[in-house]
């Protein structure tokens, strides 16, 4: 006798849970069916969707052909093949270890020490998040997460573990205040939904910006009080190019009390050292009974061992590192001026940032309308006929229409000449309501606040727009790209 | 307000078992043969590391392969930012193939049916995940491998309902015993999603028959559920009757595409190539869903691409896994025969097996009573005394006291004669009866083997017997 059961399958497996049927993805698509080619296919897609860091692999190529036995199974490696072939302690290579703690160290200027044995290796930065969601909360429970976030964060944090995610709304000056947290922590309590941490991205995705000291002193005030943890996500620790400067929140439990057994660190070498394919994700947390826990947890996400060797090798040539984190500052900072200085030649300002492989660029006097269906249209187009597939700010959760996050580290210079060159031309020809004939004018130095003309005003002060001389501390928030 | 969530208070992860305990005390003072000659001999971790000079060889002949560069040409970049879930295409391709070559290509694999994982750990994890909610259940034949209690339950929520196996058919598994898992989950009120097996089994040793094969297909077709074969140890048949996949019994019974699509395998790399430390696992399904979620699941635990390449490369060459795939069975089958001869030698019998690195070891007749605690009891001599870590059957969820698991191939020939002798040792000193215990179990079997001879002839003659 048979008979045959429904749902063969589990709810999250046939569930949008993943996140990926969302708008996003469609550009990725149009990119994957089109590629920009500069010889055989000069009119196809850029990719300014994807938050890369290609501009040191000649660093890292040069060091890896100087150290050939860095990589365990060349011949001059070789001897050491089996022994890391046949690691599979969870703990990972003490080595690794001590490389990752250093390396950390390294990129927060010495100012802090990282402890190897709080290193928890994860399957990326997405699996670590995943991972923190799983020990801390259960399912039905909630996280803050100030927008806007990182699209992934959706289904890292809560596709399979049953979490929920709660958006803490920010004025329109993208900055996050404890009155934010406060609202939203408030509703969560209204609607009975336990809020088990509040989860940070500094520096930021998509905005490019960093947290400042005061900032984060209040949010670790904010936590304490509550009871809750907090979860930073500093990925992009090694981007900053300039001030202001990152302040990491491993600094900051230097200066203030604190519950550390509420404190973690999502970190990872995707960006920073724009190695994604390898695989190294880390958490590490103040909580030994975390530490304990994710790192049995792990055993679903380890690190290579392949991979944790090569690793260990380079990070713990001192030299390298630090003339690595130099440099990559150095080319993040010039690639970062290039393309802002040619957005704003035509009259398309970015929000001020010191981080980030990507700006959060400001186009919302190109809306026909103030709504996210218009966003989503100006968006298409800027797909498919300007064929830059950028990230519309709506797929970051942003509630204000009209911002876009655009990556420019994922390419060459020839490349973001390029783009820029189709940005221009299609904002030139796009008719707008108030169509400054001296828009030009205003160009230049996005820093100065005082302009002659009352329209760049609108463009370059939108009140979300930071400047250096603004009182309003920036505040950052989320990652980008899958 | 509880700080951490149930799952990270809670003891699922299974970590308090007695497997790893004895891998705790392995690590306070582990054996090595000139510096610590006295230590605990590692017995308890399935490992393979009888061919490492192959891979080693290989390597050394093929440098670009681990050095980031095809055809002379570096591709470091290109392998820096391939993140993309559904992973390599040319180590897919090469990675089916290699499963496909194991099975002597009775069964063919199509690459986009195959998911990576970091590790098996992971593939059953997800697939877990895919196929049930929390609350539902998984019926495995015990005894099973004491890391599912925490793949398939810790983060899922889903539960294990065993399915009862016992010596007295070498622990095959029964009809009556599947009818009665599945009972035992409706009377706990779980609804049964699916069947994982492992074939080769851990801890047997034994390939699974055609006929157990062909049992599953009919319970799973009957109810309705999934079957997970779990197919890591695939690579390690060394004996006949040889490996039948399950893939291949679904081929034979022409099952239509239903069926098909119920059918999951796990397979990975850490025991057939000796290489846990590079975290390749992988899910092959015939479903697309289950295809499709696997791989978006996958993101939480993706192959490192600078790993996916250089193994790619590897298991493309077919001249080197043709010959590595006969010679890591011959030494396989090498060590196998020195453990068993080595414990037959201390009256130790070992569960008749062909596959696997390890052996299911009867020491129930050291046992001071047919009980879990004479069975812990009887492990921490062994652990403490005897100085070798092997793992208790009741950690693998083993209903009759007194089966050990112990693996042979991840030491040298040397230790593993050594941990014979000291095992030897241990039977013929210890129990005082012992060695009157085991000859007068061992004459007694012989007897009764005689007389079994005898009763066949003489009822074939018709004539009745006159002793029992």
């Amino acid at each position: 006798m048979r008979f045959i059961q429904q749902n063969l399958l589990s709810k999250i497996a046939i569930s949008n849970g993943h996140g990926e049927e969302i708008p996003y993805f469609d550009g990725w698509k149009a990119y994957d069916s089109n590629p920009f080619h500069p010889i055989n296919n000069p009119q196809g897609v850029i990719q300014m969707g994807l938050a890369e860091n290609e501009l040191c692999f000649d660093l890292i190529q040069e060091w890896i052909l100087k150290n050939p036995g860095a990589s365990i199974c060349t011949a001059e490696g070789v001897n050491e093949f089996r022994d890391t072939a046949l690691y599979q302690d969870y703990h990972g290579l003490p080595e690794f270890r001590n490389a990752i703690a250093k390396f950390m160290g390294k990129v927060r200027g010495d100012k802090v020490t990282f402890d190897p044995d709080r290193i928890v290796m994860s399957g990326g930065a997405t699996g670590a998040h995943e991972m923190l969601a799983f020990c801390l909360a259960d399912p039905g429970d909630a996280f803050l997460v100030p927008v806007p976030y990182y699209p992934g964060f959706d289904r890292d944090l809560r596709w399979r573990t049953g979490v929920q995610l709660l958006p803490v709304h920010c004025e329109s000056t993208f900055k996050l205040t404890i009155t934010a947290l406060e609202a939203a922590y408030e509703k969560a309590q209204a609607a009975n939904i336990k809020v088990k941490g509040l989860i940070i991205t500094n520096p930021s995705n998509p905005l490019g910006t960093v947290l400042d000291r005061e900032t984060l002193r209040s949010l670790v005030s904010f936590i304490n009080a509550k009871n809750i943890h907090l979860v930073c996500d500093e990925i992009y620790a090694a981007t900053v190019f300039s001030q202001p400067g990152f302040i990491s929140i491993s600094e900051i439990l230097e200066e203030m009390e604190c519950n550390r057994d509420l404190i973690h660190i999502v970190y990872s070498l995707s960006k920073d050292m724009g190695l994604p394919g390898f695989r190294v994700g880390i958490v590490y947390s103040y909580n030994d009974a975390v530490v304990n826990c994710a790192r049995k947890m792990s055993s679903f996400g380890l690190v290579s061992t392949q991979t944790q060797h090569l690793i260990a090798s380079m990070l713990s040539d001192d030299e390298f590192v630090e003339r690595y984190i130099l440099e990559s500052a150095k080319r993040l900072a010039t690639r970062h001026k290039d393309f802002t200085r040619g957005l704003a030649q035509v009259g398309i300002g970015c929000l001020k940032s010191s981080a980030g492989l990507f700006v959060w660029m400001d186009l919302r006097r190109l809306l026909k309308e103030k709504t996210i269906e218009a966003e989503t249209e100006l968006w298409r187009v800027i797909i498919d006929k300007v064929k830059l597939n950028v990230s519309p700010g709506s797929s970051f959760h942003c509630s204000e229409p009209g911002w876009f996050r655009v990556c420019f580290a994922n390419m060459d210079n020839e490349t973001m000449v390029v783009a820029l060159q189709r940005i221009r031309k299609f904002v030139l020809e796009t008719k707008e309501p108030e169509m400054p004939p001296k828009k030009r004018y205003c160009q230049g130095n996005l820093r100065q606040l005082s302009f002659k003309s009352r329209r760049c005003e609108d463009i370059m002060m939108a009140p979300s727009m930071m400047s250096p001389h603004s009182p309003i501390p920036q505040s950052p928030l989320v990652r980008a790209t899958t | 307000m509880n700080l951490l969530s149930r799952k990270a208070t809670c003891n699922a992860h299974g970590e308090n078992s007695s497997y790893f305990l004895g891998w705790q005390e392995y690590e306070k003072n582990p054996f090595d043969e000139t510096r610590n000659p006295d230590g605990i001999i590692q017995m308890g971790l399935a490992e393979n590391q009888l061919s490492f000079n192959l891979l080693e060889s290989w390597l050394a002949n093929n440098p670009d392969a681990a050095g980031f560069k095809r055809d002379g040409e570096s591709i470091f970049r290109e392998l820096a930012l391939f993140q993309d879930y559904h992973g390599l295409p040319a180590f897919k391709k090469a990675l089916v193939e290699f499963m496909a070559e194991i099975r002597g290509y009775k069964v063919s694999f199509d690459p986009n049916n195959l998911v990576l994982t970091a590790g098996a750990t992971s593939a059953n994890e997800t697939l877990t995940f895919c196929l049930a909610e929390p609350g539902e259940a998984l019926l495995i034949p015990t005894p099973y491998y004491p890391g599912f209690d925490r793949d398939l339950k810790w983060r899922t929520g889903v539960e294990i309902v065993p399915i009862h196996c016992t010596s007295s058919n070498s622990f095959q598994i029964t009809e009556s015993a599947l009818e009665k898992a599945f009972l035992e989950a409706q009377k706990r009120n779980l609804r049964v999603k699916g069947v994982l097996v492992t074939n080769p089994s851990n801890p047997l040793g034994t390939t699974m028959s055609r006929n157990e094969l062909n049992l599953l297909i009919s319970f799973i077709i009957e109810k309705g559920i999934h079957l997970i074969s779990d197919e890591i140890y695939s690579g390690t048949v060394f004996n006949s009757p040889g490996f039948i996949s399950i893939m291949e019994v679904l081929a034979d019974r022409k099952c239509d595409i239903e069926v098909w699509n119920r059918v999951h395998t796990v397979y990975s790399l850490s025991k057939d190539l000796g290489l846990p430390g590079f975290r390749v696992g992988a899910i092959y399904s015939n479903d697309n869903r289950v295809v499709t979620a696997a791989t978006k699941m996958s993101s939480f635990g993706l192959v490192s691409s600078q790993t996916q390449y250089l193994l790619s490369v590897l298991l493309s060459d077919n001249k080197f896994t043709s010959n590595y795939i006969f010679e890591n069975q011959r030494r396989i089958k090498e060590r196998h025969e020195m453990l068993v001869s080595g414990l037959r030698n201390a009256g130790i019998r070992c569960l008749k097996s062909n596959a696997g690195l390890f052996c299911w070891v009867d020491m129930r007749h050291l046992l001071k009573s047919k009980t879990l605690e004479a069975e812990m009891e009887l492990w921490k001599k062994i652990l403490y005394e005897v100085r070798l870590n092997i793992s208790p059957g009741s950690s693998c969820h083993c209903t009759e006291p007194g089966w050990f698991r112990v693996c042979f191939a991840n030491m040298s020939e040397e230790t593993l004669n050594l941990a014979m002798k000291r095992m030897k040792d241990f039977v013929d000193t210890n129990t005082t009866n012992g060695k009157n215990q085991s000859h007068q179990n061992f004459t007694r079997n012989s007897r009764r083997k005689l007389l079994s001879k005898w009763v066949f002839r003489l009822s074939f003659h018709n004539r009745e017997p006159k002793e029992r």
